[in-house]
This record gives C-alpha cells, structure tokens and sequence, in this order.
C-alpha cells in the first residue's frame, strides 16, 4: 500500500491530492473563523459583543454569512468586462491558497518541500496584486480604478523591502528551503538577532494583505470599498476569503521566517509541532486585527514614503550589516550543495 | 480629445478625472454631494452641491405659530437640537420683550452645554473614523447615549427634544436628573483623557491631520467661518464671550484658541471645548435654584393643568395659546447663538400677528462648506475627507 502511494504516479497524485485536502480544509475553516475572530476582537475593544445571536456565541455566524453570500445574485455592471471581471475573484483567491503548498506545518510536512520554496512564495504573493488590478480594471468604475492603482502601487513597493528582509534570513540560513529556515532557528529564533527585521516585515506583511492601517485600496471612508465595490455575492466573498487567507499565510511566513515555525519556545516539546505553529499564527493574527482596531489610515504618499524611504534604506542596511557579520565572525552558514 | 494642429503634430489634451462624491458615499456626512476634479489621486478642484436636503423649513415657519416653529429648530442641525432651539426662543424673547426667569435660563445654558458635548462628540469619532481609527465612535456613541438619556429624561425625547420654548423651558428637570449629570461630569474628563490618549500624540493621526486644509486667521474670517473652525485658526471669538446670552454672562470658562487652522487644530479646540463644557456644566449645577422655569405670563406661558381645571380665565389662556398662539409685535432681529459648530443665527422679522413674517436662518456649515474648494485644493482625496470631518458639516441646517 505504501508502495502504491510512493511509487506510482497514479499514487503519488492521489497522496497529493488528499495532502492538499487535509491542508486546504483546516485553512478555510481557519478563515471562516478569522472573521469571526476579527468582529469579536473589534468588539471587545469597542465596547461591543459582537456577533452573539447565530449559535452559541455567535459561533455559527460564518456559516450564516457564507449561505447568506452564496444565494446572492451576482450582479455584473453593465460597461463591465464581464470575462475579466469574474476571473479577478477566482484569480485572488486561487493564488491565496496555491501559496499554502510549500508551507511546512511540521518538520517536512510541507505539500511540496521545494528548495526554492521561498521564492515560490515571494513569485505567488507578487502574482496576487494581478487579481486586484483586473478587479479595478474590468469593474469600469472610477473607485474600483482608484483602488486598483493605489494598491498596484502599494504591493510592488512593500515588497522589495519584504525582499530585502528575506535575503537577510536567508543569509543566516544558507537556503530558501522553508523546512531549513525553521530548523535552522532551533537555538534562537530569528525575530531575537534580527529584531528591526522583524518589524519591517510584519509592518510590510500589514501593507501587503491591504490591512489597516495600510488598507488603502479599500479605505471605504475615502473611495467607499475601493477595488471590490462592485461586486455581490460570491464574487465578492472570494475577495474577502482571499483576503483573509493572505493574511492567514502572511502570519505564517512571519513564523517560519522570524518565530521558529513548529519549534516549541525554550525547546519545549510537550505541545505537537502544528500546534505551536498555530498557536503563533494565531498571535500575529491577533495583532493584526488590534492593529486593525487602535490605528488610523495612512495616506496614498504616506505609505509610500514609508515604503521607500524608511523600508527600503533600513532592510537594505540591515542586510549589509548581516552580511558583514555573519562574514566577520565565520558564522556563515556552510551551504550544503 | 484630440485634434490636429496646422503643423500636423496630435495635439493631446487629457480631461482631469471628476468624480462624483456623494451623496451616497460613507464619507459624505449626511448627503454631501461634490464634485471632484482630480489629477490621479490629486483633487484640483472641489464643487460642494447642496439642496439634496431642501425641506424648505423657513417657509414652513412662516405659516406655523410662533411655539409650532420650535420644533422645525431641532430638525435643522440634527446633531445639536438644543441649541438651534436656543436661537429661535432668543428671537422671540427679545422681540415679544420677556425676560426668561434665572432657573429657566440655567437651565438652557446647562443643556446648551450639553448639547455642545453631544455635537462634539459625534463630530470628533466620526471624523476620527473617515482618518481610518474605527475605535473611538464606538467608545463616542457609549458617552452620547448618557448624554441623550438626559435630553430624554428632560425633554421626553432623545433628538427632537422641542424643550427650549420662547420664555423658558418647557418642563422642569425631573427629580435626581442633576446628581446625575454631577456624576456623569465627574466622569467625563476621564474619558476625553482616554479619548486623547488614542490619537493626540498617535503619528499617523497627526500625519494626516498637521497642515492638512490651514486656512489662515483672515482667510477664515473672510469666508464667513466661525465656531471651533475659526477658533482653529486663531481668533479668540465666542458669542458666549463676546455677547453673553442667558447666564454664559455669569459661568467661568475659557476659550480654546488654535494657532495653525489645520484639521488637527480643530480637532484640538474641539476637544479642549469638551472639557470648558464640562465645567460650565458643573457651575450650572451648583449655581441653579428652584424657581419657576417660564417666564409668568399668562400671555405667553400656558397655566398647569390642575389650574385649567377650576380656572375659566386659565381654561381660555390655554385654548388661545394652543390654536392661535401669542402674537409677537412689529419688528425685525437678528439673534445668534454660539451653537456647537458656530454663529448660528435667526432673523425673524414679525408683524404683530401670531406667526413669523420671515424667518431666515443663518446655518454654521454653510460657510464651511463653500471653503471646501479652498480648503481641499491641491490636497489628496484622503485629505478632502479629513477637512470634511473636521469642518463639521450637517446638511440638515446647511439645506434647511
């Protein structure tokens, strides 16, 4: 049987097949929950309940949203793009999940344990900005286009200091293979050594997932929900599932790269590996929807500003600063062929 | 557009994108409508549209009787009913000559102070809100429900209290409502000190808020600004100050000066304001004493029901004054009131019948509004929703 598995593609593709589900399925029950969490979060800092009436606790009110969502008409504008404007969704969404197939949940849990698996993440989250841009583009409205400019703009920015930062891992680690960035932190996690790092990464994650206080392309105060305002229903419930699980995989890119992964702290093992990198996802998320709850939006040039002229010259000295040492002391990390 | 110049070079002119803001926009406070033309993210001019609102109140006040027009006070600026009330029965005290007795006028300046928290408050969290901080009109809303129980306690009603009458007030306080204001001052310091914890010092706040919509001392006064807005810019006028009306002549306070006219200073007398109310409330307090709280003139004031009840002469007063309504003599005022968000005014003019002649209404926003293109241009579409916010806008009054 496990030869079936292992050996034949037939198997192989089945085993994959059935990875992909026990990862996928955990995933979008983590974000349904997320929105859940979010409104609790939100509510316990502004004084309020929160969803309480479907279920006990309001547990249920994900499930209650989605139904409402799927038997919603999808409405299509009429100078729309109609081809463009349905794909976008399915674009943002789908790329949202394809990310999760290198991530390691444990040692070498991982669907695909690629050795460019950083890479891979860094090409599938750039790709992301594409679902948006065709979203504000085929929508043929003058918010939905404002959005998709500001958000164009937004990503490709905070990304290449979001690379920068990754270089400076990547350079204690001496590979891009996410299973080797984790267990190359098993005597101190990264987020300790490369503290400012750290920042800016989580800072960058916050801009790159379109979460306040970098939500621009949304800022439903300025131009209303920005690049997704016209659309209903499921459509629109693809934006918003895809929205949460970036910011589900960006929480844990931030523990693979800078909080240990599956590692228990002070080398606790008494907690399975899953559970710890859960539980530290868990963490980053909370702050990002405390985040969320404490403060106000930047503007357009603002954010840009801190993009390029903040972001940018820190990762990069930092980067330089890594390197220098890491050349000073000898610790270079051998790379393995 | 494109055309062909003699030298057969395209000649390219690039219309400058308008986009239309409001009415339904979350931004908009009520039904703004403007009009934007932008250059990307750029707004190069601002067009402000008004009349989506037009219920044509002064109109209607001319074929109401004098205490039947109160109630069209509190629908103008929905924000602070009370003291739109306040300029009404100031008119028509002055010219009918009555003299509201000191608990009455006590009265009105505690809920006038009331009202001006109420305004602020709103004001404040919500304009936080446009900047992106989702927090604090949450944490507003708490405050103002207090606040609206007291208008409701007093008036009967939450918004469209109908309380301030020409000659007084129309009820008295009921019995324990002023120990719970006491407690709620007591309080409420506090809260304005969370409030400005959240964001006074918060480096975004202030990044988007610092030199964002100044308009300079003279700029300010030339486009007919007053009220906080004016005050941001560094012109210590306060009609409370400058022609004390009811007891503000007797209350100590001071006033909160800006010094830059950007949306943060505004933000700051605004909240400085808060705390001024406050304690002018508490001396209302301690200074009122029983009394009667309308004038005492059959003419104008209707007896109590107990009295109607064995009274033929009372009987009569309270027919006449509920179907025909006092008549108020020949003659024109203009009477203003530091409202919330600034001079607002009433010009009554009457002909000695029972109801108005004409009753222009001077609105606060209107003045702040038709700035917006001075204010927002050149800024970015983010800024024009600050300067919005912080400008205090109601289209209630503004539209009438």
């Amino acid at each position: 049987m496990a030869d079936f598995f292992l050996h034949t593609i037939v198997g192989l593709i089945i085993l994959t097949f059935l990875k992909a589900l026990a990862l996928i399925v955990p995933l979008l029950i983590l974000v349904a929950y997320l929105t859940y969490a979010e409104r609790k979060v939100l509510a316990a800092v502004q004084l309020r309940k929160g969803p309480n009436v479907v279920g006990w606790f309001g547990l249920l009110q994900p499930f209650a949203d989605a139904l409402k969502m799927i038997f919603k008409e999808t409405i299509i504008p009429a100078g729309a793009n109609r081809v463009l404007f349905v794909l976008a969704p399915m674009i943002t969404f789908g790329l949202a999940i394809l990310a999760w197939a290198v991530i390691p949940v444990n040692d070498g849990w991982g669907i695909a344990d690629i050795n460019v698996g950083i890479l891979y993440l860094f090409a599938i989250s750039s790709l992301g900005v594409y679902g948006i841009i065709i979203a504000g583009w085929a929508s043929n409205s003058k918010y939905a286009f404002l959005g998709a400019l500001r958000s164009a703009a937004q990503m490709v920015s905070y990304e290449v200091s979001m690379g920068f930062v990754m270089v400076s891992v990547l350079l204690c680690v001496g590979s891009l293979n996410l299973n080797d960035i984790v267990l190359a932190q098993r005597n101190i996690w990264f987020f300790i050594p490369l503290f400012p790092m750290f920042i800016v990464f989580f800072v960058s994650t916050l801009a790159e997932t379109n979460r306040s206080p970098f939500d621009l392309p949304e800022g439903e105060s300025e131009i209303v929900a920005g690049f997704f305002v016209e659309y209903s229903a499921m459509a629109f419930a693809l934006f918003y599932l895809g929205e949460y699980a970036n910011m589900i995989l960006m929480s844990a890119l931030t523990t693979i790269l800078f909080l240990g992964g599956w590692l228990g702290p002070f080398g606790w093992t008494w907690l399975p590996g899953p559970i710890w990198f859960i539980l530290k996802i868990l963490f980053c998320l909370f702050v990002f929807l405390w985040v969320r709850a404490t403060f106000p939006r930047y503007r357009y040039d603002q954010l840009m500003r801190l993009g390029w002229k903040v972001f940018l010259p820190a990762s990069l000295g930092w980067l330089v600063l890594t390197a220098g040492v890491l050349l000073a002391t000898g610790w270079v990390p051998h790379v393995s062929s | 557009m494109s055309e062909t110049t003699a030298a057969g070079k395209r000649l390219v002119t690039i219309d400058s994108l308008a986009m239309n803001f409001g009415p339904q926009h979350p931004a908009a406070h009520g039904v703004l409508r403007l009009i934007l033309e932008m250059d990307g993210e750029v707004v190069e001019r601002a067009d402000p549209h008004i009349g989506l609102l037009h219920r044509g109140t002064e109109k209607l006040i001319e074929h109401k009787t004098y205490i039947q027009a109160v109630p069209y006070f509190d629908r103008l600026d929905y924000v602070s009913p009370m003291c739109c009330e306040h300029a009404f029965a100031l008119a028509v005290e002055k010219l009918a000559g009555i003299e509201v007795p000191e608990r009455g006028k006590w009265i009105r300046t505690l809920f006038a102070e009331i009202t001006r928290v109420l305004n602020h408050l709103l004001n404040i969290t919500s304009y936080m809100m446009d900047v992106g901080a989702i927090t604090p009109i949450l944490w507003g809303f708490e405050e103002r429900e207090k606040l609206l129980e007291f208008h409701e306690a007093a008036s009967g009603a939450r918004f469209h209290a109908n309380y301030f009458r020409p000659g007084g007030v129309s009820k008295d306080l009921p019995a324990g409502l002023a120990d719970r204001i006491a407690d709620w001052a007591q309080s409420f310091p506090k809260f304005i000190d969370e409030l400005e914890e959240l964001l006074t010092a918060n480096r975004i706040w202030k990044q988007r808020t610092v030199d964002i919509g100044v308009i300079g001392a003279e700029d300010a006064l030339a486009w007919g600004f007053s009220g906080p807005c004016l005050r941001a810019s560094g012109v210590p006028w306060d009609l409370r100050r400058a022609q004390p009306y009811d007891m503000y002549g007797s209350v100590e306070f001071s006033i909160p000066v800006g010094r830059n006219g950007d949306c943060y200073d505004r933000y700051l007398v605004r909240m400085g304001e808060m705390r001024e109310s406050v304690k002018i409330i508490k001396q209302c307090l301690a200074n009122m004493r029983p009394g009667p709280i309308k004038v005492q003139d059959r003419k104008f004031t209707p007896p109590t029901r107990a009295e109607m009840k064995h009274s033929m002469e009372a009987l009569i007063h309270h027919f006449k004054l509920y179907t025909e309504g006092f008549h108020v003599p020949a003659g024109a005022t203009y009477t203003v009131v530091e409202a919330p968000k600034g001079e607002f005014g009433v010009y009554l003019v009457a002909d000695g019948t029972n109801r108005p002649y004409r009753c222009k209404i001077r609105p606060t926003g209107f003045a702040f509004l038709q700035a917006i293109e001075v204010l927002g241009r050149r800024h970015m579409l983010a800024d024009v929703v600050a300067i919005i916010g912080s400008l205090d806008v109601v289209f209630g009054e503004i539209d009438r």
